[in-house]
């Protein structure tokens, strides 16, 4: 039995669909719609996800859809001089940087550039006309819409968002930027739609922010398709600092072939409702595949981390640290899964989380999960959920700390643990600051992307330190 | 400096220390020994200020304030410095960092300007020196992975950090081999001053022929039963604490 809010969306979109079709359609290729036609059959019959769902069980979308959002299935954007409502001080990351504005491609210089390497970069829906092969051949592959119901919905719906190809062999030395910005009157709901390509041996680092620069209800469902190629490197960083009315499921499909290395970092600084879904398949020997996760959250805040990394072949490496912070009365989710499959012998996988909670009243349900099919494998599970060491808070207070620095101190470096993880140097410290910021309660959710835009009402989240 | 009057002291109902007296003047060093169970670190704690016990009765004055309405924070900002018998590992917080926001956090509490970072590391150079430190050990996190030796070493590296007023060492020699307890003992006799006081605990008098006490008190069920000069040490590792505990007894019975 289906909620009636959950019904009442549900047949919403599916009357959209039909009406919108032709502004949906739009210049995609019909690959693409074919898959989008596939994808809306599934949502069709399975419709949103539910607590009945293992992988659901203690995250429910149904109050968030109770809401009437609006859809906007044409870019407004592309016109719009995104610097006057969002200027990025990025003073030292050099990036090249990309801005969705409200899932749409904001056309700062041309919809797509091709850098002298041969590297394209810009809006999938211009490259759905321009590169048609280059799209068809990879879009949809990795995405499991059988198995993930919010991925099925925005494949039905796929229209825009980031688009990146590095050729075989390029090495992109600046870190590619996407900012999401959410900014709007209406409370609207979003489906931008990533694809990212490395070829062979090629090289990229992404680095993903999430924004709202409003107040006002928005639910964003992104998906991001990512192929690294033999022996490809993808260095993906999402940083997630939304508004406290901002509902935000991310679905993430990384592929990832023979001795490539893939490593996933998402940072939850802020954000009323987070789930974020990576599903990994790792589809060739002698990968690498490292996933990272911090979140610290308080107030209602509700964040849940759900990864399924597949083993599908031999001697291949993965590891997973998700670690969080929980005030108030925020709630955290980790459902980590791990298949090995009979084939994927000598795999070596590792996954790891660890919560501190502040108040008895924050909660955090914790899933490591391990499923191994082949005999020769080394794998390991762990979680905690924990406050902070009394023994040590009285180590340092005999120090003469008090007990406000001695609790952020320890804290600091719990989450620095991840932070550390980063390997670009200046984004490293950035996310260590604004970390430090926003456990110190100093961090409004609208400091710009990597991070400082300038709200015109700030809101400040408080993780309490006097507490416990 | 530090005037102990009667104390007693209990945890979950049971008394730990019944009516403990003490004095502490400036330049001096005290040695407590007594069996394990006695009371000697719950004395420690107390001084230095762990809320798990309760102070049935009895005083401690700290320079001329009474100490109890300093939390443990003010406690060592003024001075006390605690040498853990167990020191605790934090986990990612840098000995460096640590000690660095100690430091600054007295300085202020003291009404001094902080520390520049090369203020700091020129007194932590100064200081690992002093209590013969590896250069690597500060941006290490504090006690994280050290050996039994490397942790006292690190209790004694940062008193030298702090350069305490009072400093209280409970069983800083226990778990160590002889040239681990002579670097101990040698830093501690190198941190003494006309102005400060140093408590050692212990239950070996083999501390005390590198770290020479001027008093050396026998803490026997929860009070200080004897007490006499450095040749009661000398007296006690020969004849262990029976005849001390009979001495007491029969002055109690009388």
């Amino acid at each position: 039995m289906e909620t009636t809010h959950t019904t009442l969306m549900k047949e919403k979109l599916l009357e959209l669909y039909h009406k919108e079709q032709e502004a949906i359609r739009g210049n995609a290729t019909p690959m693409v719609n074919r898959i989008r036609q596939h994808a809306f059959s599934r949502f069709r019959d399975n419709g949103f996800p539910s607590i009945k769902q293992e992988s659901w069980r203690f995250t429910d979308l149904t109050p968030l859809l109770n809401t009437e959002f609006v859809f906007d299935f044409s870019n407004q954007s592309r016109s719009m001089d995104v610097d006057k409502i969002f200027t990025c001080d990025v003073y030292d990351l050099d990036t090249f940087s990309i801005t969705l504005l409200n899932g749409w491609f904001v056309y700062k210089h041309a919809p797509l550039t091709r850098l002298s390497n041969g590297t394209i970069i810009g809006s999938l829906a211009k490259a759905m006309e321009v590169y048609p092969d280059l799209v068809d051949q990879y879009i949809g592959k990795a995405v499991k819409t059988e198995q993930y119901r919010m991925a099925a919905l925005n494949t039905a719906f796929l229209q825009d968002g980031l688009f990146i190809y590095v050729p075989e062999g390029v090495n992109v030395d600046k870190p590619v930027q996407l900012i999401n910005i959410v900014n709007a009157e209406n409370p609207v709901f979003l489906q931008p739609r990533h694809l990212i390509i490395a070829d062979k041996g090629a090289k990229l680092t992404l680095v993903h922010c999430d924004h709202s620069l409003t107040h006002k209800v928005s639910f964003t469902n992104t998906l991001m398709e990512v192929y690294a190629e033999e022996n490809a490197t993808v260095d993906h960083y999402k940083i997630q600092n939304k508004g406290r009315n901002s509902a935000l499921v991310t679905n993430s499909f990384f592929h990832q072939k023979k001795g490539s290395r893939l490593q996933s970092n998402i940072i939850t600084l802020n954000g009323g409702f987070t789930k974020n879904i990576v599903d990994v398949s790792i589809d060739g020997t002698n990968c690498n595949s490292e996933h990272y996760g911090l979140y610290l959250v308080d107030s209602n805040q509700h964040v849940d981390n759900q990864l399924n990394i597949n083993h599908l072949k031999a001697k291949s490496h993965s590891n997973q640290l998700y670690k969080g912070i929980l005030d108030d009365e925020a709630t955290a989710v980790f459902s980590g899964k791990v298949l090995v499959s009979r084939h994927a012998q000598q795999t070596e996988a590792h996954q790891n989380n660890n919560n501190i909670l502040l108040t008895d009243d924050a909660k955090a349900n914790t899933q490591p999960h391990l499923e191994i099919y082949a005999d020769d494998v080394k794998c390991s599970h762990g979680a905690t959920v924990g406050q902070l060491d009394p023994e040590a808070m009285f180590y340092m207070r005999s120090r003469g700390l008090c007990e406000r620095t001695a609790r952020q101190m320890m804290m600091i470096a719990f989450a620095s643990e991840v932070v550390q993880k980063i390997s670009i140097e200046a984004l490293q410290k950035r996310i260590h600051s604004m970390v430090e910021k926003r456990l110190r309660g100093e961090l409004t959710i609208c400091e710009q992307c990597v991070l400082h835009c300038n709200s015109k009402e700030p809101t400040t989240f408080n993780i309490d330190l006097s507490k416990l | 400096m530090l005037t102990i009057k009667d104390l007693t002291v209990s945890i979950h109902g049971k008394t730990i220390l019944k009516g403990l007296n003490l004095d502490v003047k400036e330049g001096e060093v005290h040695a407590i020994m007594g069996p394990n169970g006695s009371g000697k670190s719950t004395l420690a704690s107390v001084i230095a200020g762990r809320d798990l016990f309760d102070v049935d009765k009895g005083e401690i004055t700290y320079m001329g304030r009474n100490i109890f309405d300093m939390p443990a924070e003010t406690r060592a900002r003024e001075g006390l410095f605690l040498g853990f018998q167990y020191p605790v590992e934090i986990p990612g917080v840098s000995i460096a960092n640590f000690m660095r926001t100690a430091i600054n956090e007295k300085r202020k509490h003291l009404g001094l300007d902080p520390l520049t970072g090369a203020e700091f590391l020129r007194v932590m150079e100064e200081k690992k020196k002093m209590v013969d430190i590896q250069s690597k050990l500060a941006s290490r996190s504090v006690n994280e992975g050290f050996s039994g030796g490397e942790k006292k070493k690190n209790e004694i590296f940062q008193m030298a950090m702090l350069e305490p007023r009072l400093a209280i060492l409970d069983e800083t020699d226990s778990g160590l081999d002889i040239d681990a307890l002579k670097v101990v003992a040698n830093g501690v006799n190198k941190l003494r001053r006309k102005d400060n006081a140093t408590i050692v605990i212990t239950h070996y008098q083999r501390l005390l022929d590198y770290i020479i006490p001027d008093f050396v008190h026998v803490l026997y069920d929860g009070s200080i039963i004897k007490s006499g000069g450095k040749e009661l040490a000398v007296e006690l590792e020969e004849k262990g604490y029976d005849w001390v505990k009979k001495e007491a007894g029969a002055g109690n019975a009388a």
